[in-house]
């Protein structure tokens, strides 16, 4: 077996090695103490979940907190005992503070839990045995505590050329993966044999630093008996060779590029403690419970390396090695040269924690006070990473962030060699870590400062929309009042009183129905403001801008629409004023002219945003904007459609109007346009659902529209015959004449509206049906409130598919009540106004329907945005048990059942209204 | 229990302080100290001591009227040592006021000014020295000679110099004569070996003396290469661009061009290569800048002895370089591990 080439790196120290002190006696293992502090963030990512409850008796092994999250880890019992508590307690961490740690108080009896080794594990498929290991709670154990199986997740994505077994140790005093080779050699080797079989990598390479010739030899004589494939790579002792970085560039002569990964560069390296801990996984199916911990430092009389539980107290290791207190100056977690020092020794040993070093005041003496760079360049040549320590500091130190980033300050390592040559004592890496934080910092305050300028802006924006609203609403009632005075003050004048309410009529209608449109506008503006917010709260920059869009343009239509309605409400005057019918019609038809052009607009916008779809098939925005601009068209098309119908009255109202055939002829035509237009919409979307085959969305818009069509035929068969009827009482009076050709349309009318909303309660019952399926697949809690909300659906469908029956065989008794059902997707300005029939009550319920509609809007984005967020974190491949964990879930349950509330209280009040 | 918590490293090596740093420097001046003194008096260390006295005079002046602890900032050596190599630098008999204003203007100005240690842009030394040398020509153009070429054929004793450099004796000029450069730099059109015959300042004593004076500070300087101070890269590049602009002219002009020996073994070649170049406050910084840094001040030296007005151009050349040192910085820096290539420049406000 020929030894690997070694290489060099730039730099290094060579501080005293102190490493014999603690190689004096063998491995030593303490007692049980009496209560073992498990914190729940041992590693790196998500801190675990309890699993247990405070006085839940455990045994050894037994999983007591799971992983949560993607990097995160699960917990386990290190022995049998009771659950103390799970509470903050002190833990070994460079900030000092506490965290959330598991109280355990052994019982003393060892009572393991069943063991599952995964015997037959060269069979076994590569994630069968990487989530076998994360259920062991294995992390890296060099340092990091790096979820392990995640690392080899990582590496297993790229062909790695050299799996490299880190067991340098290079640290001063450490001695615990020396004793952990000398212990464990057959278990080490056949961890890296299991990894290796994960991994597959061209070589595998233990590196070791010579200053450990009884581990070197033990490994050697082992891997020549096994004839193993594994080779040792004896490297110089030099501080820091046991950097990844470094011992990958001492092994192989390859550097990790700034940014990325040793993966990236076909290199896996694995701490020697992490690779026997695999093995007890695998073939002991042990977990992760205790490690081997080196208890040095001159203040200690038996120095020497521990097998200890994870969770012991420091205290209890200290008693163990004899320290004495008085001689105690400096406790370190970890080496001198990376470790960091402890307030007190009641915190726990984790899975990361290599050393205890309790050292005198001679040992490690007070740093002596820092004195000014002479720029000396000794730390630019100890620098492993081969950057210019004088520099930054200099840099650091003027808080020239963006010169210290050039500088590659983000390249530094932390080893902390250049404070270690430093003659000025300079504590160099301390000014790093400080410069590091603050230009991290100073990222996300950017970051955040971006975003607040944008809502500001939106806000601002959103003000002055409001202000001009109010404005308008001002100017509005201002003109409604002096409209209604100069009503009052006419009526005398007015000569022929039965022609002022035929003439005002349709004129009030046209406000009443304008009036409901800018209420509906208003409903969703207020909607659309809400997405708006909530999308800044979450700060997604391109929905904020998306909904940005769409609240101008809705504020913009409704200024329009109420621009209109101060111009109707003022016209009343004229009609009075002017006996003139001519004049009577000129406002209609300027009406109609302006529904006309909205509809040609909201056309083209629909056109764009489905043109935007089908580069963009999955945009859930497009969709749901076209589906606005849809109802919005309706909306607009029903206005013509009723404006159409007015012309007629209002032309007959005029004395010299000779014929009513006209009109009808009119309607007829707009009717067999609509019938043509629907039938173009009908023709695209199909197109769109062969492109897509599988949008529900599209599925159902058909429908509607298929809906529409069969409405617009069989208005246009029913116009065709009323010219006749019609035709027939020409001289009549105005009033009847209103009456017999107002009461078909309005009987179309309802039978086109109970068609929609029973298409509309279709497409519901089959999105409610898909929600099931998925809830069913994802096994969520929620799964039984979506049947619920499925049973309500189907019974609402079938209801208005009753009262479409009813209607069709011609009852005139419109099911009212399946129409507001539909409130919130219907053509809603028909239940309004077929609410209004001079019922005093009416508008108060008309005021709470459009609440609750609003409301139901609010509660259907809610549950569509859980629903969008779920489905997010199935894309970003958490597994269901982080879903069932994350807010979301409980989200869309909470909107769902407040829709079903909802809904429930508008079919109460409708049935009331009845 | 109260234990101590400051962060990592919690070790230093030993005993490698600044203080030490400034002491191993002036301790590496001492073989060329005594070869200086040896052959040219006591003029030298009579000026070591005057400027050693002012420096640290002003220093703790200067230290008060800032506010800073004077103890703490005398005990770093480095005023010390500014006036150990400015009392090597100026000529053993120059006048005691000529050395304090050297050293003043050192301290004051050209260190405490910038905001002490490891804030000055220039070397502090040879700031001093350039003001001396500007200002008052005609002390620091008289060199002490060795006794068997000066006129009087002795060297002056410890009680000569003290009245020299106090200017009560009349004698002094005796004593004096150029330095083998001025000499040299002063042969007019003679060409080179009738100039080694006739001008006094070039005759192989006084060669020889220098030869010595250089090669003591040669042994100081690998001293500290050795003990790790000073890096191989100033050093070199400074002898080595020297060597070859000596080399170069001298094949173009052999009869009127001075050797390339001759150059690197007079004047304050060796002194200023790994005494005065190394400082390393106010030199480059990376490897690669260092031999920038170096071979710019060779080059200037070769220039200003050959063709400047001065004799010798250590102190000018060391202060233009200091000049350019930050912006040579900026271009070499080195590649830094993970990285391609290395960066260059400052471009700020782009890709990192």
């Amino acid at each position: 077996m020929q030894s690997p080439q070694i290489f060099s790196f730039h730099g290094g120290i060579h501080p005293e090695e102190n490493k014999a002190q603690s190689l004096q006696l063998p491995l030593g293992r303490p007692s049980l103490p009496s209560e073992l502090v498990l914190p729940l963030g041992q590693h790196i990512g998500q801190a675990s979940r309890p699993l247990v409850n405070v006085g839940d008796r455990v045994l050894k092994g037994q999983i007591i907190a799971t992983n949560n999250g993607f990097l995160s880890s699960y917990l386990h019992a290190p022995t049998s005992g009771t659950i103390a508590g799970i509470e903050e307690r002190a833990i070994a961490h460079p900030s000092g503070l506490s965290d959330l740690c598991m109280v355990l108080w052994p019982d003393g009896k060892e009572e393991w839990t069943e063991l599952n080794p995964l015997d037959n594990w060269q069979a076994q498929d590569a994630t069968h045995v990487l989530a076998h290991l994360a259920q062991m709670g294995i992390v890296g154990m060099g340092g990091a505590g790096f979820p392990t199986q995640v690392k080899l997740q990582g590496a297993s994505k790229s062909p790695l050329t050299h799996f490299i077994i880190n067991a340098a140790e290079c640290e001063p005093y450490i001695t615990a993966d020396d004793m952990l080779i000398r212990e464990k050699t057959a278990e080490l080797i056949e961890g890296i044999e299991i990894l290796q079989h994960l991994v597959k990598a061209d070589n595998v390479v233990i590196g070791i630093e010579d200053n450990k010739p009884t581990a070197i030899a033990a490994l050697n004589a082992l891997l020549s008996e096994r004839g193993s494939e594994i080779q040792v790579a004896v490297v110089p002792t030099k501080y820091p060779s046991g950097g990844e970085k470094q011992l990958i560039q001492l092994l192989t002569g390859k550097e990790v590029p700034s940014g990325q990964y040793p993966a990236d560069i076909g290199v896996l390296c694995q701490n020697v403690g992490t690779c026997v801990a695999v093995h007890d996984a695998i073939l002991a199916g042990k977990p992760l419970i205790s490690r081997f911990t080196t208890l040095t430092g001159d203040a200690l009389q038996a120095p020497q390396n521990v097998e200890v539980l994870l969770g012991t107290p420091i205290t209890h290791l200290l008693d163990y090695a004899d320290s004495d207190e008085t001689k105690l100056h400096r406790l370190v977690m970890g080496g001198p040269m990376m470790g960091y020092t402890l307030d007190s020794a009641a915190v726990p040993i984790v899975k990361t924690s290599n050393c205890i070093l309790a050292a005198t005041k001679k040992e490690l003496p007070t740093p002596n006070p820092e004195q000014a760079c002479i720029r000396c360049g000794m730390c630019e040549q100890a620098c492993p990473a081969s950057l210019l320590p004088q520099q930054l500091l200099w840099f650091s130190k003027s808080q020239e962030h963006e010169k210290a980033e050039h500088y590659n300050l983000f390249d530094c390592i932390e080893c902390g060699a250049c404070s270690y040559v430093c003659p000025s004592s300079i504590p160099l890496v301390q000014y790093y870590r400080h410069t590091k934080s603050s230009i991290r910092e100073a990222r996300e305050a950017n970051v955040k400062s971006d975003l607040a300028k944008q809502r500001f802006e939106a806000r601002k924006a959103r003000q002055d929309a409001e202000a001009a609203e109010k404005e308008a609403k001002r100017i509005a009632r201002q003109q409604a009042t002096a409209a209604k005075a100069s009503t009052k003050a006419t009526p005398a004048e007015q000569a022929e009183p039965a022609k002022a309410p035929a003439a005002a009529a349709p004129v009030s209608d046209e406000a009443k129905k304008l009036k409901i449109d800018i209420a509906i506008g208003k409903t969703k503006l207020k909607k659309r403001q809400k997405e708006l917010l909530a999308a800044q709260e979450a700060e997604h920059l391109e929905e904020i801008q998306a909904l940005q869009l769409q609240v101008t343009e809705q504020e913009t239509q409704l200024a329009a629409l109420e621009a209109r309605l101060s111009k109707i409400s003022a016209t009343p005057v004229v009609p009075s004023s002017a006996p003139d019918a001519s004049r009577e019609k000129a406002p209609v038809n300027d009406e109609l002219k302006k529904a006309k052009v909205d509809v040609a607009l909201l056309g083209v916008k629909i056109k764009k945003l489905n043109k935007q779809l089908a580069d963009t098939p999955d945009d859930q925005e497009t969709k749901d904007k076209i589906a606005g601009f849809e109802k919005d068209l309706a909306t607009v098309q029903a206005i013509v459609k009723k404006l159409g119908t007015a012309t007629a009255p209002a032309t007959k109202a005029a004395p010299e109007n000779s014929t009513a055939k006209a009109p009808i002829n009119g309607d007829l035509k707009k009717a067999k346009v609509d019938v043509a237009l629907l039938g173009v919409k009908i023709k695209k979307l199909n197109k769109q659902l062969a492109d897509t085959p599988d949008d529900q969305e599209t599925k159902d818009k058909i429908a509607v529209f298929e809906a529409d069509l069969a409405t617009a035929k069989a208005t246009v068969e029913k116009l065709s015959v009323a010219p006749a009827e019609s035709s027939t009482a020409p001289s009549e009076k105005t009033s009847s004449n209103k009456a017999t050709t107002a009461s078909a349309p309005p009987i179309a009318d309802d039978l086109k509206k109970l068609k929609i909303d029973t298409a509309i309660a279709k497409a519901a019952v089959k999105k409610v049906e898909k929600a099931l399926k998925k809830a069913e697949e994802i096994q969520a809690p929620e799964a039984d409130a979506i049947r619920q909300q499925l049973v309500e659906a189907q019974q609402r469908a079938s209801d208005l598919d009753k009262a479409l029956a009813d209607a069709v065989n011609g009852t005139k008794t419109t099911d009212s009540t399946a129409t507001e059902a539909k409130a919130e997707a219907s053509v809603p300005e028909s239940s309004a106004a077929e609410a209004k029939p001079s019922t005093p009550a009416a508008p108060a319920n008309a005021d709470a329907a459009k609440k609750r509609k609003i409301d139901l809007a609010i509660a259907k984005a809610g549950i569509k945005k859980a629903e969008k967020n779920i489905a997010l974190l199935k894309e970003q491949g958490k597994d269901e048990a982080e879903i069932t964990a994350s807010e979301w879930p409980a989200k869309l349950l909470e909107a769902q059942t407040k829709l079903a509330e909802l809904e429930a209280a508008t079919d109460a009040q409708s049935q009331e209204n009845n | 229990m109260a234990l101590l918590r400051i962060s990592s490293p919690h070790t230093q090596r030993a005993g490698h302080r600044t203080s030490w740093v400034m002491q191993m420097v002036i301790l590496a001046t001492v073989p060329g100290i005594a070869v200086q003194t040896w052959l040219f008096g006591w003029g030298n260390l009579i000026n070591i001591l005057i400027a050693s006295i002012a420096a640290l005079a002003c220093e703790a002046a200067i230290l008060s009227i800032r506010r800073r602890s004077v103890g703490f900032f005398l005990k770093d050596y480095s005023a010390l040592l500014t006036a150990v190599l400015l009392g090597i630098a100026l000529p053993p008999s120059v006048p005691w006021w000529v050395t304090v204003t050297a050293v003043s203007f050192a301290i004051i100005f050209a260190k405490q000014l910038y905001g002490g240690l490891g804030n000055n842009p220039f070397n502090p030394a040879m700031v001093g020295y350039a003001i001396v040398l500007v200002s008052f020509p005609v002390p620091m153009s008289q060199w002490v000679g060795v006794q068997s070429v000066v006129t009087s054929g002795d060297s002056l004793s410890f009680w000569q110099s003290l009245q020299a450099i106090f200017q009560t004796l009349p004698t002094i000029d005796g004593y004096t004569m150029a330095t083998p450069l001025d000499g040299f730099k002063n042969k007019e059109l003679v060409d080179s070996a009738t100039a080694f015959n006739t001008i006094e300042a070039l005759q192989t004593a006084n060669l020889n003396a220098w030869l010595w004076v250089n090669i003591a500070y040669l042994l100081g300087g690998l001293a500290l290469f050795w003990l790790r101070i000073i890096t191989w890269h100033t050093p070199v590049a400074l002898l080595g661009a020297l060597l070859v602009m000596s080399g170069v002219f001298y094949l173009f002009d052999v009869s009127h061009a001075a050797t390339p020996l001759f150059h690197i073994t007079t004047g304050a070649a060796m002194f200023g290569a790994f005494f005065i170049a190394t400082d390393p406050v106010s030199s480059c910084t990376s490897n690669r800048g260092k031999l920038i840094y170096g071979a710019g001040i060779g080059i200037l030296i070769y220039i200003i002895r050959t063709w400047g007005g001065y004799p010798d151009g250590v102190a000018f050349a060391v202060l233009l370089m200091n000049f350019s040192a930050p912006l040579i910085d900026y271009y070499t820096q080195p590649r830094s591990y993970g990285h391609k290539k290395s960066k260059k420049g400052l471009k700020v406000g782009e890709e990192k």
